[in-house]
């Protein structure tokens, strides 16, 4: 047996530990970065670094789509003792989409201009990013239950970091904030794993999902559930639990709350779902806990109540993070269909809510390097000033509002066929119905930007350089292109959903 | 080969808009006037090209019976970008892409006369405009429809609000708020349970419907599809139309009277006849409401029409009445009633287009807005006056005006329903528009010019002197009134074009 072990170890190739390589990487190139020291060597093999994860995390969701979930040993060391990774469908897709995210967000700009840095620490900025890129994907790509909760905090210490770099004191104030409600999710998500392993035995999510079958009925578990579900939407802002989002999207540096914004919440998302799908099953939790009683009118406020402050936002950035509650509030909602249209448009709405609202926060990084704010009526005239920039944002806008041939509109279709599907042709129509308050929030700013004439003592400004525009312009893009080539998206997104529903008998 | 044809017809305007946005990028404006004679020169180029390949080369093809088709990709799984051109898109593209070059014409006069600034973004959205259009009339499913539908509402509002005031601001408002308000919450929603329902959104001779829905259900889509198309002005989604008459009046007249008022209903008469299909809605009855919902805007419309003192505002409630004309012909889900429909998106495109240019031209060049200020002004302006006159005698649909066809295939389909009452509704109406439009043409050949002071305040003195409007302006409006008494001795032609979208058979019966 242990021979039979070690011939497997030897024989192994390096395309066998991608799984682990995807997560290890950016691990290891973090303390790199602090050895490296000089911006002009850390930035690029920063870069480097996203780009290698990215072309790990393709390689894995072809094999995933391809040949079936993969199974990884950590160290060789099978389950019970040993962490897995077990790679499917479903968080193939989360890392492609965390690492596409990384891989543009990285080269973004300068590397250090507009997050007025002192360039002797620039290095430990990328290390920062490093990491929490590396517990993120930990999280997504892990199979072990107290795994992810170290890559959630793994994660969530270094995001702290990075929003408190932001240059108003505000940004500190932000920082703690999160830190706290942050730790207290983790704390509920670390408490559910402990009731779960004290009545299972177990902290692999297959073992889990075999052995809480017979238990489901038992306090511990419901005890279990709760913790992990109130632990999660604390992480991942499920109204109304989202209070840390606005202050942190808000003053951390734009570039910063781009790559938070297009991936920490999606993370949180799928975390949750397998949660919900991959421990729990579809029986238990919408038949025996029926919590769609909870998530449904929970996702309903988040997009109405997010979609209203937003409007009344007179910061753009802060209207943007309003404008992420109502999106999630989308992928929940999707969720509570738990049918597999619904999660279809829950799992696409990760993938194409992170290419419009990354986008979107690159361009007000855009405009924060030009004008040095963010606030709504200093974009007065900027549709002459910086024209590319801010078409970017006319079709990051139109995005969100779910205008047919951008991304927005495949999710909101695949959403209200779930919600049809299911018999609630009321819910399908609130859908529709608060896409209209994207319009509103969308469109106060683009009067600003294009009928609003630039004051007579500010200052010029001209369009900012390829560095800043390639990247805005690459998400922004891409949420147009797979608006009107959503077969890829959404035959993986179908494929994840089926994986979900399927994946606990 | 019909692939290439529809990509082309496609293309032009779309590489025209962006030509344009180029040349009057690098090409400097004329300072006083603000027109640029290249950027022009790309737009007449475009828009006879596009009406070339439109009228020369797909006209032929569909009407030896073919359909060009082209699947471009899926976009969502089993739900692709695809055009198919029948009978009715093929006349819709042809009107639209017909009077978008005596348009572009008029507006060079206009804009110029007027010294408007932002020229180059007006005649960049007036492509795209054109080219949404032309992509609601080939499509071949609703998604492709919806698509382009809701691309012609966002490229029309800078139009609308191009003056940047804050009245423009305002109008810009109601008119994306309405029709993105309708259009999302309504018919997106109807695009999406009819795909729900019956799991395709292909346009299909027959309907698609029939089978899959209950007649109850069947009515609640139709009224979907109907109040969802904000752009068929059905009251009480109407109001954005007279809101947007602060645009420029070659936006007025092109897309307020034709491209995305037209667009309106040619989407409600494509959808019941090929999404729900005559037979179907004549079976259950489902369309029944719609008739007194029609009837009734038509009528109120036309009685606000004759309150209005300010030219625009009259002629943007006759449009609503007008347009309303073509819903009821979709309701009575009758073939003639259908195909009177088709023949009135022709006919009342003809005529408003020449109305409206009239209109700009007194603006422009005797600064008049108001029906009540235009005594006399047929002796300043005879040429425009008799062209307003011929464009009016249309409208109300007398002979021998193309109009006339199309009220007589209306009252006929309505008779064919069995319920003459709607052919009362239609005669109470063509008098109700002699009242709103006759006045003008009246004050001008009868009256003597009087003083009057304009909306900017000034006093002016009353005009005696003939002086036409630039011949950028009156050559145009010249055309397009002699193409009303046209469409009168070949509104046959229209018709023979039309015939295959209704079944022939049940026609022969009735059809003199």
């Amino acid at each position: 047996m242990a021979g039979g072990a070690e011939i497997e170890v030897v024989h192994r190739t390096l395309s066998d530990h991608l799984p682990v390589l995807a997560v290890v990487l950016p691990l290891v190139a973090a303390p790199v970065c602090v050895l490296l020291r000089k911006p002009a060597l850390v930035r690029p093999f920063a870069i480097m670094v996203a780009w290698a994860t990215l072309g790990i995390s393709v390689s894995l969701l072809s094999t995933a789509l391809g040949s079936g979930p993969i199974d990884y040993h950590v160290g060789g060391w099978a389950p019970p003792v040993g962490i897995a990774y077990r790679i499917d469908v479903v968080n193939a897709w989360v890392l492609v989409i965390v690492t596409a995210i990384a891989s543009v967000t990285f080269p973004f700009g300068e590397g250090h201009e507009n997050l007025d840095l002192d360039p002797s620490r620039v290095h430990l900025y990328y290390a920062t990013l490093l990491l929490c890129l590396c517990g993120l994907l930990g999280m997504a790509a892990t199979g072990d239950a107290f795994n992810i909760f170290v890559f959630l905090e793994v994660s969530s210490l270094s995001s702290y970091a990075l929003i408190a770099l932001g240059h108003k004191r505000q940004a500190l104030r932000a920082a703690y904030s999160y830190l706290v409600m942050g730790t207290i999710g983790g704390t509920f998500f670390l408490i559910g794993v402990g009731l779960l392993f004290q009545s299972t035995g177990t902290l692999n999510i297959v073992d889990l999902s075999e052995r809480v079958q017979p238990l489901l009925g038992s306090r511990t578990v419901v005890a279990a559930f709760a913790f992990l579900l109130v632990g999660l939407g604390i992480k991942l802002a499920i109204f109304p639990l989202h209070q840390w989002l606005p202050n942190a999207y808000t003053y951390a540096p734009a570039k910063v709350s781009a790559f938070l914004a297009a991936t920490a919440t999606k993370v949180g998302v799928y975390v949750l779902l397998r949660v919900l799908f991959g421990i729990f099953g579809v029986a238990f939790v919408f038949h025996t806990l029926r919590l769609e009683v909870l998530l449904l009118p929970m996702s309903l406020l988040a997009m109405f109540a997010g979609s209203l402050a937003a409007i009344a936002q007179t910061d753009i950035k802060r209207l943007l993070a309003y404008s992420s509650i109502a999106q999630i509030g989308y992928m929940t909602l999707g969720i509570s269909f738990a049918n597999i249209d619904g999660l279809t448009g829950s799992v696409l709405h990760l993938f194409n809510h992170a290419l419009m609202k990354g986008g979107l926060f690159l361009v007000v990084a855009c405009v924060n390097a030009r004008i040095g704010s963010s606030r709504v009526q200093d974009f007065a005239g900027l549709g002459r000033a910086m024209p590319l920039t801010m078409a970017a944002f006319v079709l990051g806008g139109l995005s969100l509002i779910g205008v047919p041939a951008t991304v927005g509109f495949v999710s909101k279709w695949y959403l209200v066929i779930g919600a049809l599907e299911r018999g609630w042709p009321v819910v399908a129509l609130l859908i529709l119905l608060s896409s209209l308050l994207a319009v509103v929030y969308v469109w106060r700013v683009l009067e600003v930007i294009y009928f609003k004439e630039r004051p007579a003592d500010a200052p010029e400004v001209c369009e900012v350089g390829w560095r800043m525009l390639a990247p805005t312009w690459i998400l922004i893009g891409a949420a147009v292109y797979f608006g009107l080539r959503a077969e890829l998206s959404s035959m993986v997104a179908i494929e994840a959903a089926k994986t979900l529903i399927g994946s606990v008998p | 080969m019909s692939a290439w044809l529809i990509g082309a017809a496609l293309v032009v305007p779309a590489l025209g808009a962006a030509l344009v946005a180029l040349v009057g990028w690098l090409t400097p404006e004329d300072p006083k006037t603000g027109g640029n004679n290249a950027r022009e020169a790309v737009t007449v180029l475009a828009s006879v090209l596009t009406f070339g390949l439109v009228g020369g080369q797909i006209l032929p093809v569909v009407w030896s019976g073919r359909r060009p088709s082209w699947t471009v990709f899926e976009v969502i799984p089993n739900v692709p970008l695809a055009f198919e051109i029948e009978p009715l898109g093929m006349l819709f593209a042809l009107v639209a892409s017909a009077l978008w070059i005596p348009t572009s014409l008029y507006a060079f006069g206009y804009m110029r006369g007027h010294h408007e600034k932002n020229q180059t973004r007006f005649f960049v959205c007036f492509a795209a405009a054109i080219f949404a259009a032309l992509g609601i009339a080939f499509s071949a499913n609703l998604f492709t429809l919806f698509l382009f539908y809701e691309l012609l509402t966002f490229s029309t509002y800078p139009l609308v609000t191009h003056e940047g005031t804050e009245k423009a601001m305002k109008a810009g408002r109601v008119y994306l708020g309405i029709l993105v308000f309708t259009s999302v919450t309504f018919l997106l929603f109807a695009v999406i349970w009819t795909y729900q329902l019956t799991g395709t959104t292909d346009f299909t001779p027959g309907g698609i419907l029939a089978g899959s829905v209950s007649p109850g259900q069947a009515t609640l889509l139709l009224a979907l599809f109907a109040f969802g198309t904000g752009k068929a002005a059905l009251m009480p989604f109407h109001r954005w139309l007279p809101n947007a008459m602060v645009a420029p009046t070659p936006v007025s007249a092109l897309l307020h009277a034709v491209a995305v008022v037209k667009a309106g209903v040619f989407t409600v008469l494509k959808i019941v006849v090929y999404v729900f299909g005559l037979d179907f809605l004549t079976t259950t009855g489902a369309s029944q409401w719609l008739c007194w919902v029609a009837a009734f805007t038509l009528l109120s419309s036309s009685v606000i029409a004759l309150t209005k003192d300010n030219l625009k505002a009259r002629l943007a409630y006759s449009t609503v009445s007008q347009l309303s004309y073509i819903v009821l012909g979709a309701a009575l889900a009758t073939s003639a009633g259908a195909l009177g429909g088709g023949l009135h998106i022709a006919m009342h495109a003809m005529g408003k287009i020449t109305l409206f240019f009239c209109a700009g031209s007194i603006i422009v060049f005797a600064h008049k807005t108001k029906v009540s200020e235009m005594d006399g002004l047929g002796r300043r302006m005879p040429l425009t006056m008799a062209a307003f006159f011929l464009g009016s005698m249309s409208i109300i649909g007398l002979p021998p005006m193309g109009g006339s066809w199309s009220k007589w295939y209306l009252a006929l389909g309505a008779a064919d329903a069995g319920q003459p009452i709607f052919v009362g509704v239609l005669m109470v109406s063509s008098l109700l528009s002699i009242g709103y439009l006759m006045p003008v043409v009246g004050r001008a050949f009868f009256l003597p010019p009087k003083p009057w002071t304009d909306d900017h305040g000034h006093h002016h003195a009353a005009q005696t002197e003939r002086r036409e409007g630039d011949w950028l302006c009156t050559g145009p409006l010249c055309l397009t009134a002699a193409g009303c008494a046209l469409l009168f001795f070949y509104g046959s032609g229209v018709r023979d074009l039309l015939l295959p979208m209704v079944e022939v058979a049940q026609l022969a019966e009735v059809l003199p």
